[in-house]
């Protein structure tokens, strides 16, 4: 029996291997409601080993076409992501949006170059100002996964709110917070809401481009919404609020504990060496995120603690 | 911290340059380049005393900030603060007076490299420390943010400061210099930085003196800790100048 799951294991380990070398995702479409599927990546950060599949992607197969929300980190996800779902379904796909301008939600936007691709104003603004910032630095820490991908920017969506595709009822939600531009998706007709990165689940938030009290209304206009599944933009799919809760808490304790910092004077080095909660030890990467968030927040907290000109 | 940038270094250095060069721990190939340039003829020794606290990997290239005590060295005259492979290598040095022989502030990295800080004492020996960091690179080229808004020269040397008493009787001082600290680097932007600053009492006792240049970031942050035996008369004052001449006077209350 030992021998056995031995060579297993060894035949598994080749099999990766051999995964790698032909740089190929393994993208296994999860069904999640009637009709509608996810690409879960994994809960870690960019690098090599991964190629970028650190992001979930999904699509809703509808009567009248599929619908895919977000690309994937590169032209590689891209073409095979669109593969996968041509094997679970002939219908061809009609609408594509990306959540927002991070670019393991776009930069496999090439994979669809030939439907077009939606996505907010500020979205489009951003890739078009950012993208190719972006798109060298994947190639960095990515590698040969990345290979011919450019950042191709979508147009602005003609409009948001009720969008209906063939027999399901979609919402296109503009949000911030996240990001200039968030936008969610919310199939009514299963209750699924794709949130983008407006919520993380035991994966820690990220915050580059972040309004964080924004974020925080964003986060209760979504728990409004009678969702039943909800995709988070990294980290499992779950079926209650839970995502939002823990995005929120996560939130919440990086604003106030940067704010109380700014107050009591601490150096940037001091404030990334504060502990963090036992609650987030379980969450992916939260001792880089919090130490990264310290870099993009603390100098605008910093700087009212001391007051003068900007 | 420190185990973390000698993992970077363990796993990021080509093999070639894993012998260390005249027994750097950082092994670094500029080191004996950084000794001839900065340190010539004197004594050298490496000493963990001197605690350089920055993060392994930097977020920000433009902003990577660094932390640098010697407080259980003693004796010290002055400190050097350079990084090995920036385009301009020397950050800052800074003679402590009255205030303790502790400096915080922010960098700008062109590529991962060490940063150092060495600390002369009375006998002529130069105690060196320092950590390595790892970033994209590029805070030395490009033009500071401050350069795209109109208006900017207005608030030009403005000084932000504020005193917070410490549990132990101490105080601890940060302040704000608006200053675009232009490195000479970016296409058409002339070098346009702090080159002076002094932190003195109103009766004139100097606290700390510092020479800064190119590589320390846009309006830049400084901390400095003042012990509860050494506290000033009144406020405390910034001043300096920069390297085409204009005056910073800024006054922080206690």
């Amino acid at each position: 029996m030992k021998r056995i799951r031995g060579a297993v294991l060894a035949v598994a380990a080749m099999a990766s291997g051999a995964m790698a070398a032909d740089f190929d995702y393994g993208l296994k479409p999860v069904e999640v409601a009637p009709g509608t599927y996810v690409f879960e990546g994994r809960t870690e950060d960019f690098s090599v080993r991964n190629g970028g599949n650190i992001v979930n992607t999904g699509f809703i197969v509808t009567s009248a076409g599929v619908v895919v929300i977000d690309t994937g980190p590169s032209r590689r996800y891209g073409q095979q992501m669109r593969a996968a779902i041509g094997r679970v379904t002939q219908q061809p796909v009609v609408r594509v949006f990306n959540t927002h301008h991070h670019p393991d939600h776009f930069l496999g936007n090439q994979g669809y170059a030939d439907v077009g691709i939606e996505a907010l104003p500020e979205t489009v603004q951003a890739i078009g100002r950012e993208g190719k910032a972006l798109t060298e630095n994947m190639y960095r820490l990515n590698g040969d996964w990345m290979r011919d991908t450019e950042a191709l920017a979508p147009r602005a969506l003609d409009g948001v709110g009720a969008a209906r595709v063939g027999d399901h009822r979609l919402t296109l939600v503009p949000r911030s917070g996240h990001t200039a531009g968030d936008l969610a998706v919310f199939d009514e007709t299963t209750g699924v809401l794709f949130a983008g990165d407006l919520v993380f689940y035991n994966r820690a938030a990220t915050t580059p481009h972040a309004d964080l009290a924004e974020w925080q209304k964003s986060l209760d206009a979504l728990e409004r919404m009678p969702f039943k599944v909800l995709v988070p933009g990294h980290g499992p799919v779950v079926r209650d609020a839970r995502a939002i809760a823990q995005t929120r808490d996560y939130l919440a304790w990086l604003a106030a504990t940067l704010r109380k910092a700014a107050e009591r004077g601490l150096d940037m080095n001091e404030v990334m060496a504060l502990p963090l909660p036992e609650r987030f030890k379980g969450i992916a990467l939260a001792d880089v995120e919090y130490r990264r968030s310290v870099t993009h927040l603390y100098p605008a907290l910093e700087q009212a603690a001391l007051g003068g000109a900007r | 911290m420190r185990f973390l940038a000698w993992l970077l270094f363990a796993l990021f250095l080509p093999p070639a340059m894993g012998a260390t060069p005249a027994g750097d721990p950082l092994g670094s190939a500029r080191w004996g380049d950084m000794r001839k340039l900065f340190f010539p003829d004197a004594r050298v020794v490496f000493d963990p005393r001197v605690q350089v606290t920055a993060p392994a990997v930097a977020e920000d290239p433009m902003n990577v900030p660094v932390k640098v005590t010697v407080e259980a060295l003693g004796d010290v005259r002055e400190v050097v603060v350079f990084a090995d492979f920036n385009p301009i290598l020397k950050v800052l040095s800074f003679t402590p007076g009255k205030a303790r022989p502790a400096l915080a502030f922010r960098i700008k990295l062109q590529q991962s490299t060490p940063v150092r800080a060495a600390a002369r004492t009375g006998d002529g020996v130069w105690h060196v420390g320092g950590v390595w960091v790892e970033t994209t690179g590029g805070g030395c080229t490009l033009p500071s943010a401050g350069r795209g808004e109109a208006g900017w020269e207005k608030t030009l040397g403005q000084v932000s400061g504020r005193v917070w008493e410490q549990p132990a009787g101490g105080m601890r001082v940060r302040a704000r210099i608006i200053h675009p600290m232009d490195t000479g680097l970016a296409p058409g932007i002339p070098a346009f930085y702090i080159s002076r600053l002094t932190l003195s009492d109103e009766q004139g006792a100097p606290y700390m003196d510092m020479e800064t240049f190119e590589p320390v970031s846009e309006n830049p942050v400084f901390t400095f800790d003042i012990g509860g035996g050494s506290r000033p008369q009144g406020a405390l004052t910034l001043t300096g100048v920069d390297n085409n001449g204009n005056r910073i006077d800024g006054r922080i209350a206690p």
